[in-house]
Formats: structure tokens, sequence, C-alpha cells
């Protein structure tokens, strides 16, 4: 059912399924905090430029400020209020905490959801402009500080938390290269 | 003052944070997450001259459109009383949408409300403001005609020895401007409200740094009594001054939900955080140090300017460092304010000692540039006994132990102090260094520590927590003065309801709250004999705070920097970075790492990226995003290195001092140094751009091959 303003689509959001009716303007970071009621996801600039609203889209990471609701119709949606399950916290989030990834947090619902998607990239072979070989057989390089500083650029902290946010990005890698 | 040790020591340990949890699950609510029932949405439009009046508002589209209930400017929005101002007096900046005078090019001058967050925005851009622009006059500058000399609210200029004399007896004299550009706080959570009336009362849940002193101003805009005022700030997106003062979002929701008789929330978008909230005033500074050949200093002229706006009083305290940080038998004083037609200034994260120590470190290193000295040795052998101009003693002063074990650390001993010899492949490496400090004190608060039925206590204190950690300090600070863990405490913060109190500023959050739980913990602790639960003891400490103390008192820093410069490309990275710091007694060493280290952060974002530029020919800002305004980024940014210098403040019961700026200030001038290290050129005008390396490098180049 649409109309000349708004449209009626069906989000999965953390495992849950949400059938809305979603103005045609509203933006998927809108529609989460609006009307899915997550208000984790955080607009920082609505431009795509802070990352405080990135959340994962079929598992890759995706600013929701510059996705249109409609445009998400069917994706599978993860938001920071996803990540942890019922056995609590993940890895990832209980570093953020013991490590003080973050100060006033309003950006920490991003930098968790983008951490988690440059992982997965990573551990999938995708290159970044920090890799050295970027040939497509190229070899897999191991995540340095390097690394995991320009994948998470697009995700701004102005507390300047980036230290400790590298520092358990690293830890966690590692433990899931032990964990496998 | 309590001098018995406490039971637990809470202090002085490194604890994550208590809303860590909130904060990874997404679960802490900012100002714009608080659901609202029957909640409206105002969407705020900004003048587009930087001067002028509004001839006409043609709202007769956008109150057609689907959704929209009202839109509110000069003719038709609730009246506010001018009396309404801010620390240093009157604040027209207070007053929107009362007359028809727009004052600078992004001031709120019209706000449309409708029922969703779209509609108000499809609203708004079918809003036609028509203007009759005035001449503007945005040109800053130490000698423009309209300067004129600072308020001396923060006390009089330094005035001692004989000036001209003592540089025309120095061995050298730097004689030198030096350039700061507008900055913006930046804070990642846009400002944000949602308020509502109700019963004749006030309530909004808002970001800000301060919500006691924002429901003063409230209270006095729409002539209600304080106590009626109800302002939340339970978790705030970073503020770094820029919510410190009662934001347009908060004024604008008020009047919105008062003339709509609804919930209305205020958001506004990033570009008018910019152009509409705060901003660190630009300076040009004059700055002259004269010498004797062993690096004894004779005289000390500082003479910044800074830009405000007539709509507001305003100090950049640039001259702090200046008559504090060396000896010198000539010091002289003397800020310039320039009223601009610009957006009102207000403090930034380090406020005037970040630009001034920029300036005032930049020629310290100048100075040894010129005698051959060791950058460090020049700093050690000007440190002052007492006050330089004060001439009172310094109630802690820990500069020389930052200096030394900065150095240490940092492995300074070695340096060849000469430019422009060191090279990793093409890059040209250098290392800077500089000291400063921060004015430390404290303000009156009040604070209720309640002993509940059950064993635990709630202390509740006007406190906000923006990012510092506050409910984490003041837990920590609670238990150690009532003698019993932290599991025993419950903090109540954020909440103007919960009684007067200072804001999260000025480096004095802390230590100001701390204080009136000390002082509460301590009168909680002569009842407890009597088993009565709960029993609630308040203390208001504005009648225990002495205003004239008579002792110097700051924190200390040293920080050190490494510097990587391309030739080819203009492009400076930092490598390494390494900050020592007295700022009295720690109490969570990891958070206060944390604090100082994003406070360097700040500055090395100051020192290369960030540039807040205005046009001169429509005096709006042109980069009012962050495409256009930089900010560090993680790429931009290496592992950092915080240490804290053993310290305790004599004049505080637990010996705490100011932790908020100290990490900013210094970090722009380091960095510059370095800079002059690597390449031989300094770099006077931040930020230390691209374009400005390459110009130096071309003359460098153009200078070693003798060709003019």
């Amino acid at each position: 059912m649409t109309d000349d303003f708004s449209s009626e689509i069906t989000l999965e959001v953390n495992d849950v399924t949400h059938r809305l009716r979603v103005d045609n303007r509203r933006t998927l970071l809108d529609a989460l905090r609006e009307d899915v009621g997550h208000t984790g996801p955080k607009k920082g600039c609505d431009h795509g430029q802070c990352g405080a609203c990135t959340v994962l889209a079929d598992g890759r990471r995706v600013v929701s400020c510059l996705t249109l609701a409609v445009a998400a119709e069917g994706a599978r949606v993860t938001t920071v209020e996803g990540l942890s399950g019922e056995g609590g916290l993940r890895p990832i989030q209980e570093a953020f905490v013991r490590l003080d990834g973050f100060q006033c947090g309003f950006c920490t619902p991003g930098q968790l959801c983008s951490a988690v998607g440059a992982l997965a990239e990573h551990a999938a072979g995708w290159p970044s402009a920090a890799t050295a070989d970027v040939s497509p057989d190229g070899p897999t390089t191991e995540l340095d500080a390097a690394e995991v500083r320009e994948r998470m650029s697009g995700n701004l902290c102005r507390c300047g938390a980036y230290p400790s946010i590298v520092r358990a990005v690293l830890e966690t890698a590692a433990r899931a290269a032990v964990t496998g | 003052m309590s001098t018995e040790q406490p039971a637990t020591a809470a202090i002085g340990d490194a604890r994550p944070r208590i809303e860590g949890r909130l904060k990874v699950t997404g679960a802490a609510r900012y100002a714009a997450d608080e659901p609202a029932p029957d909640l409206a949405h105002g969407w705020v439009i900004t003048a587009t001259v930087a001067r002028g009046r509004i001839s006409a508002v043609d709202a007769s589209a956008a109150l057609g459109m689907p959704g929209v209930l009202g839109v509110l400017d000069h003719r038709n929005a609730p009246r506010l009383d001018p009396r309404a101002g801010n620390y240093f007096g009157p604040d027209g900046s207070l007053l929107l949408l009362q007359d028809d005078v727009v004052p600078y090019a992004g001031r709120p001058v019209v706000l449309v409300v409708a029922e969703t967050p779209e509609q108000a925005r499809a609203a708004a851009g079918a809003v036609v403001v028509t203007y009759e622009p005035y001449p503007h006059d945005v040109d800053f500058r130490l000698d423009h005609p309209a300067a004129r000399p600072a308020s001396t609210a923060f006390g009089p200029e330094a005035d001692t020895g004989d000036i001209e004399a003592e540089l025309a007896a120095s061995a050298v004299v730097v004689d030198e401007r030096y350039r700061t550009p507008e900055e913006n706080c930046s804070a990642m959570e846009p400002h944000a409200a949602t308020a509502w009336w109700q019963d004749g009362h006030l309530h909004a849940v808002d970001s800000n740094q301060g919500p006691f002193s924002v429901s003063q101003v409230l209270a006095t805009l729409f002539g209600v009594d304080r106590d009626h005022v109800h302002i939340r700030a339970e978790h705030v997106g970073g503020g770094f001054g820029a919510k410190g003062p009662c934001g347009p979002q908060v004024i604008l929701a008020s009047m919105a939900s008062r003339s709509f008789g609804r919930p209305v929330r205020v958001v506004l978008t990033r570009e008018q955080v910019f152009l509409a909230t705060a901003l660190r005033p630009p300076t040009d500074q004059w700055l002259r140090i004269g010498a004797d050949a062993d690096g004894r200093l004779r005289a000390v002229h500082h003479r910044p300017a800074f830009a405000l706006s007539p709509l507001a009083e305003y100090i950049e305290w640039c001259t702090e460092q200046a008559r504090t940080l060396y000896a010198a038998p000539a010091i002289r004083t003397e800020l310039t304010a320039v009223p601009l037609d610009i957006l009102p200034p207000s403090p930034m994260r380090g406020p005037g000692a970040t630009p001034g120590s920029f300036a005032l470190e930049s020629a310290m290193d100048e100075v040894a540039e010129r005698l051959g000295l060791d950058p460090l040795d020049l700093r050690l052998r000007n440190q002052p006994a007492v006050g330089p101009v004060s001439g009172l003693p310094f109630s802690s002063r820990r500069s020389v132990a930052c200096l030394r074990e900065g150095a240490r650390r940092f492995g300074w001993a070695g340096r060849d102090h000469r430019p422009r010899t060191r090279r990793e492949g093409r890059l040209l490496i250098g290392t800077g260094l500089a000291a400063t400090c921060f004015s430390a004190g404290v303000f009156p608060s009040t604070a209720s520590i309640t002993a509940e039925a059950d064993g635990t206590f709630t202390v509740a204190v006007g406190a906000t927590d923006i990012g510092t950690g506050a409910r984490t300090a003041l837990t920590a600070v609670a238990a150690d003065t009532l003698g019993v863990g932290t599991e025993r405490i419950r903090i109540r913060i954020a909440d103007s309801d919960l009684g007067m109190a200072w804001g999260a500023g000025g480096s004095r959050g802390t230590t100001s709250w701390s204080f009136a739980i000390t002082q509460a913990a301590a009168k909680l602790r002569e009842r407890l004999g009597d088993p009565a639960r709960p029993v609630t003891a308040t203390v208001d400490t504005t009648a225990l705070i002495d205003y004239q103390p008579a002792t110097e008192r700051h924190t200390f820093s040293a920080v050190f920097a490494e510097v990587s410069v391309d030739p080819a490309t203009g492009e400076v990275r930092v490598r390494r970075m390494l900050g020592m710091f007295a700022v009295g007694r720690v109490i969570n060493p990891l958070l206060a790492r944390s604090q100082v280290v994003g406070g360097m952060i700040m500055g090395l974002s100051m020192a290369l990226h960030e540039e807040g530029v205005r046009d001169p020919a429509t005096g709006r800002q042109v980069n009012p995003d962050f495409a256009g305004y930089h900010i560090a980024a993680h790429a931009d940014v290496p592992d950092i290195e915080a240490e804290f210098v053993p310290d305790y403040e004599p004049q505080d019961p637990l010996g705490l001092n100011g932790l908020g700026e100290i990490g900013t200030a210094g970090t722009a001038a380091a960095i510059a140094n370095a800079v002059w290290h690597a390449t031989g050129v300094r770099q006077r005008t931040l930020p230390i751009r691209l374009d400005r390396v390459l110009e130096a490098e071309g003359a460098e180049v153009r200078g070693a091959v003798g060709v003019a």
C-alpha cells in the first residue's frame, strides 16, 4: 500500500520483523529511532560525515542517515541494541567498557557497529587504503593499528577516544583469532 | 575538612564508567531520544544575512502543508525577558524571535512546528524570509578600528616593570604575530531539547552542561519562578563549552510548547550547531619577548585580540599564561576585544589558554631558537618562585616536574636542536614541546546525601556528565568521604531540581561538586548516630568558598610531540605525543587519562585541521559541516601517552584541582614547534594547512638555492 507521501515497508531489525508505514522522505535512521524505537543509532550530522548513525545492513556497514527507509525494505538491519544477545555483552562491547573506548558515548553505537563491520571486512580479505598490497590475490595482512585507524575513520569521536577504541578493536580481533 | 584516612580507597582506583553498559548497548538516552507523548517537532530557519532586518516572513504556503501546526517568528512568538543573561551579564543571543533585527548570519529567525520532523523540514523550506541587508563587518584583526580593551572581569591586566626598557636591554627580542581561526566545539551530539509546559511549570530534557544554570536563564526569559523550571540532562553527547550556555534549542522548544500546548522537540542540524550555538573566537596575538644571552627573560608583552559580538560580553582570556608561566622583570598584557557581526563567542575547551598558549609557547620556542638553546632549558631557567605578576605563592606548582618527567619519558635528551636535520626518506622529522597552565578553583554547589534504610546512600548533586565521567568520579568521592564501598552509593545528577550547582565547565565541575559532597558527607556523618532512616544532609557551599585566596592556583602540563612533514605534499602527521599533567589528586586514572588524551587530540585537531572560514562578502561561515570543517579522525591520531605527576592541591579537602581544559591547551604549540624543528619554518597561523607548509617549503628551497 502506497500513496503520494508514504509507503508500507518491512524492516527486519535485530531479528524482529517490523511492518511500518513510513513517510517516503524518512531515512532509515529516523525509521529506526522514531518508528521502531531504537534510539541507539544517533544523528550526529545527518550528512553521512560523522558515522554516529552506522548500522549493519545484511552484515555491511551503512550510514543509516543517508539510506531512505523505503530503500532498506527487506534488509536485515542490526543496530547497537542488537549487538548484545541473551549472553550479555559482545567482546567488542566489553572491551569498550573496560578500556574506556568512549567518553560521552554519543558516537559509540556507530563506532561499535562500524568495528563489527570492519572486523568482518578484514576477515573476508577486503583491503583498505592502509593495506600495502591491494591486488586481488594479495596476501591477507594482519590487522594492525594503522589498518584499524584507516577502516574506522568514517566514525568521528570528538571526545578523542580514538586510542582506546583502536586498542579495543585490536584486542577483540586478537581474541577472535585465538578462539576462531 | 576531613583529614582522617578513608576506610575505602575508591579515589585513585581505575574503574570503568558506571554508565558504560548503557552506552555500549544503545540504552543511554540523550535529549533527542527521550520519548514524549503527543510530541511535535520544530525546525529552525536561520538568517542568511550577517546584519540587517527581516522585512517579511511569508509562511502562507507552509501553513497549508500537511502536519504543520504553526510558524513562529518575531511577530507571534512568546515574549522573552531581556534581563536574561550569562556569566558576563545580559546576553542578547538568548532573545530569539523577539524583533526583526538580524545581528549575525545563522541567527534563528523562524521556527516551523509540525507533527513529524519531515513535515516540519519540508514546511520550513516553503517559508520565505525576506531581509533588508545592512553593511556588515567580519574583518577580524588586532588593529581593527573598533578594537577596545577587553572586559577585566577576570582581573586587571598585568603591567609590571618597564617593558620598553627591558626589551631595549635584551640580547634577543622575538616580536611576532600569531593567529588562530574561529573554531567550533563540534560535540558529536547536536544540541537538542524536548520541552513541555504543565500547570505553569516548564519541563525540558535538554543537552547542556549545567541544568541548574539553564533553568535560571529559562526562568528569567519566561518570567516564571526558578523552581517552576525543571531541566534534565541525563546523558549529554559532549559539550566542550558549547552546551554551557542556555542553547537556542531549549529556548525555541519552550516557546513552541507554550504556543502550541504540546511537547515540542527541537534538534539543531549540524549546520545550525556551527552557525547558531557557540564558537571559539579567532585570535590575532602580538607577542614580544626579550631575553638575555643566557636565556633569562627580561620582558613578556602579550597583546592578544579576539572577536566578539555586540550582543554579549565575553572574555577569551589568552593572557593567563603570560602572567603565570615564566618570571620576567617586565610583564604586560593587553587583552583586546573586536566587536564584529558574528555569532557571539563562548568558551570552548581551554578557553583563552588554548589560543593564548599557542602564541606564548611558540614565541618561547623562537626565543630558544634565536639563542641556540634547548627549548626545555629555556623554560626551566625561567621558572618563577611566586606568581610573576601577583607576587602570590603558588598553592601547588608542578610545572618543572611535568617538563622533566615528560622529557625523560619522551626521550628529549640528545635532541639536535637545529631544525631540518632529521630525515626518514623524503620525510622531515621534528620534535617539539610546550608547557602550559590553566586556572583552577571551586564554585558554589549544593549536594544532598541521604542515608537510606537499606544501608545505601543516595547522593544528589546537580552535576552533569558530558563524557567526563562525573557520575563515576563523584561516586568514588562520596564513597571515600562516607567511608563506605562504592556499591552502597547511588548517584543522582543532571537535574535542576537537585539544587544549585556549577555546571561542567572551567575545569571546575568535579572540584566544585566534590567539595559539596565532602561537606554534605561530613554533616551527615554527625547525624548517623541517630538510627532514624532515611536521614538527609544538604550543604550549599556558597558561604564556604574563599574567593580571594592568597595563592596562585593552576593546573600544569608539558606536551611533547613528534611530527613528520612531507615536503612534497605539505602533509604533517603527528607520529607520537606525550603529555605530563599536574592536576591535583587524580580520582580515577582510567577516566582522567581518557580526558586529557581527548584534550590533546582536540589540540592536535586545532593544530592541523580546524578552521571556521568566514566569507567576508556575505559574513557567513562557508564550511559549517564535517566535510568542510575537519576534526581529527581515527587515521589522524597516533597512540598517545598521558601521565600524571604526583600532585595534591592544598586548598581542596581531597587535593583535587581540575582536568577538563589542560589537555587541549598546550598541544597546538608543541606540534607547531615540532613542525618548525622538522622544516625550519615557523607556522604562526593555525591550522598548519598543506598549502601553508608547501608555501614555506617553497621559500625554504628558494632560500637554499639563493633564488629570490
